[in-house]
């Protein structure tokens, strides 16, 4: 796992004596195969520091190594056909389709074109849209979203092993912002690429980050370690104040359902006996049981007021399950669906629909004290 | 409507000497134009790269258009004599302006996204300016070549004061003889004719806009 795909030596960016270094000897190291993502306050160097990975711009002194070849001599055109490129404004090409503009690079690169062709209706299905649709579309007839899915499987189409992301969904409304970072993240698990992302977002550089390098002024690294490791044991006030007050909720978003320990809650199934249910609820530390149907999916959540109702048979007492989670979602979600719940607790159940256990606050607040 | 009869009875009755005047008139505007494009499409690619550059070739061509044209057709004729040249020269000199205002605003409007991501992607700054930067300003290249059109088609009519032909000829010849018959219609066939020619170089570059630009950025 120790496999360091690009290695930053030394790296010093300065534009002119009298001026502070945008990048100033920065030491980095990139492993195969993860994302690390630079984030930092604006004007702290992070996007200098990715285009210097790319020669976008040249580095003042020091070296830079992928995959174990100095690439500071290389010829930078082609040094960049091997590296893919991302950016916010995306930057498609107006005048070409959406094919057109996938295969920039294969073209470049002299593959044949039945070999494109068939990269190109790859690589759209791999960022889920539609090769019979989109194929023949121009750049102005795609949404935010959609044309920065076309940027990545543009800088994904000849297969590098290196990608490069500069805030790629910065500019993209937060509900589809969501969404595509979290099919990027699906995407990523299929192509495991070694990916640099820049991004101001603490947020999203732990939502997308196998590690986190936060910097400071001149491209310095204040830390840099796991978003898990960053978020229990800030190394300074400067990465503190840089994740803000709601560091614990933040983690939230790092942790499943799935990594709680689920509570047994006492059940009930129809038809209910009101003394049974009565009984089975005085004999759990409980306040609630859960209704199930014949096939194991919650229905209502039953309390003592609502068996004593004698007005109405208890299957159409207690108040009704609404929402519930799946093993694999975060405990944020968690949070917001125990908040809803009138039960304090929330319902966990396969992805089938069939009840597992619940999910209590006391459980959340263990795991979160396991850590610190 | 008389007059329009005897218009048509003038340009009827002497055939060789409108189509003389038609050829010439147009060889004016497709030599000058093809020209003109192609000095002025060069010079905005050789200074795209330096401020100080480009606004000294502007100037340099808004000063051309500055010059009296009735001056500006004569002032060659020492060194290249009568016809077409000096008449060439001065076309010329008028039409590269709008040309290259056109060439250097298209090249600086590309989007700064577009062209970090083509370097980007690794093409070489010639594919660059070839596969992105060209077309993507063409559209407004070809808006600067109208323009320059139009202007040849109506200056070109001067060319008749250094001997260099074209529908000029005709207005000339009617402004000599006022008011004899036929002037009016001399000074009118030149002028219409100016016009019918300048309608149909429009349709011309219009379908090259057409043919030529990409259906995305249309």
């Amino acid at each position: 796992m120790n496999d360091v795909l690009i290695r930053l030596e030394n790296i010093t960016k300065s534009y002119g004596a009298g001026m502070e270094p945008a990048v100033n000897n920065l030491d980095l190291e990139v492993q195969r195969g993860e994302v690390l993502v630079l984030v930092g306050p604006s004007g702290c160097g992070k996007s200098t520091t990715l285009r210097l990975i790319n020669r976008l711009i040249e580095p003042t002194s020091g070296k830079i190594v992928i995959d174990g070849e100095d690439v500071t001599t290389v010829n930078p055109s082609q040094l960049r056909r091997k590296i893919g490129y991302v950016i916010q404004q995306v930057g498609l090409f107006p005048h070409r389709t959406i094919a057109e503009n996938i295969s920039t690079v294969p073209v470049l690169l002299g593959w044949d074109k039945k070999k494109i062709a068939a990269r190109v209706d790859e690589l759209l299905e791999l960022v889920s849209m539609d090769p019979d649709t989109y194929r023949d579309r121009y750049p102005k007839e795609l949404s935010g979203g959609q044309a920065q899915r076309v940027g990545v499987a543009r800088a994904l189409a000849a297969d590098p092993d290196v990608l490069l992301m500069d805030e790629p969904f910065g500019a993209i409304d937060p509900i589809t912002r969501d969404r595509l970072q979290n099919e990027f993240l699906r995407l990523q698990q299929d192509v495991k690429k070694t990916i640099v992302f820049v991004t101001h977002d603490i947020d999203e550089a732990i939502k997308m980050g196998n590690r986190i390098a936060i910097l400071r002024e001149g491209s310095q690294i204040a830390q840099l370690d796991t978003p898990e490791a960053i978020l229990a044991h800030p190394a300074d006030e400067f990465v503190e104040s840089f994740l803000g007050s709601g560091a614990i909720l933040k983690g939230l978003t790092l942790k499943k359902v799935s990594d709680t320990e689920l509570h047994q809650v006492p059940i009930l199934r129809q038809p209910v006996m009101r003394e049974d249910a009565l009984k089975a609820l005085q004999d759990s530390p409980d306040q609630v049981g859960l209704l199930l149907d014949s096939n194991d999916k919650p229905l209502r959540w039953i309390d003592e007021k609502a068996i004593n109702r004698t007005s109405q048979p208890i299957e159409r007492s207690g108040r009704p399950v609404t929402v519930d989670l799946q093993p694999e979602d975060t405990l944020q979600d968690a949070i917001t669906v125990m908040l809803q719940s009138s039960a304090g607790m929330a319902c966990v159940t396969d992805r089938r629909g069939k009840y597992l256990g619940c999910t209590t606050i006391e459980s959340l607040a263990k795991l979160i004290m396991s850590d610190n | 409507m008389d007059f329009l009869i005897g218009l048509f009875e003038f340009a009827l009755s002497r055939p060789e000497r409108v189509l003389e005047g038609v050829i010439q008139h147009t060889g004016y505007v497709a030599s000058v134009l093809v020209t003109a494009a192609f000095l002025a499409v060069v010079t905005g690619i050789l200074t795209r790269k330096s401020q100080l550059a480009k606004e000294l070739s502007l100037s340099l061509a808004s000063v051309f258009l500055t010059i009296p044209s009735l001056a500006l057709f004569v002032i060659f004729i020492p060194f290249v004599g009568l016809g077409f040249a000096p008449s060439f020269i001065a076309l010329l000199l008028y039409s590269l302006l709008p040309i290259l205002r056109n060439t250097i605003t298209g090249l600086e409007g590309i989007d700064a996204g577009v062209l970090e991501s083509a370097k980007g992607m690794g093409l070489s700054s010639t594919q660059v300016l070839l596969k992105v930067q060209l077309p993507l300003a063409w559209p407004v290249i070809l808006a600067g070549l109208r323009v320059s059109s139009m202007l040849v088609v109506g200056l070109a009519a001067l060319a008749t004061l250094v001997a260099g032909g074209g529908l000029g000829d005709f207005i000339k010849d009617g402004l000599a003889r006022l008011p004899l018959p036929n002037s009016y219609e001399s000074i009118w066939l030149g002028t219409l004719l100016s016009l019918v020619l300048a309608v149909i170089i429009d349709l011309i570059l219009q379908a090259l806009r057409l043919a030529t630009i990409s259906k995305g950025i249309r």
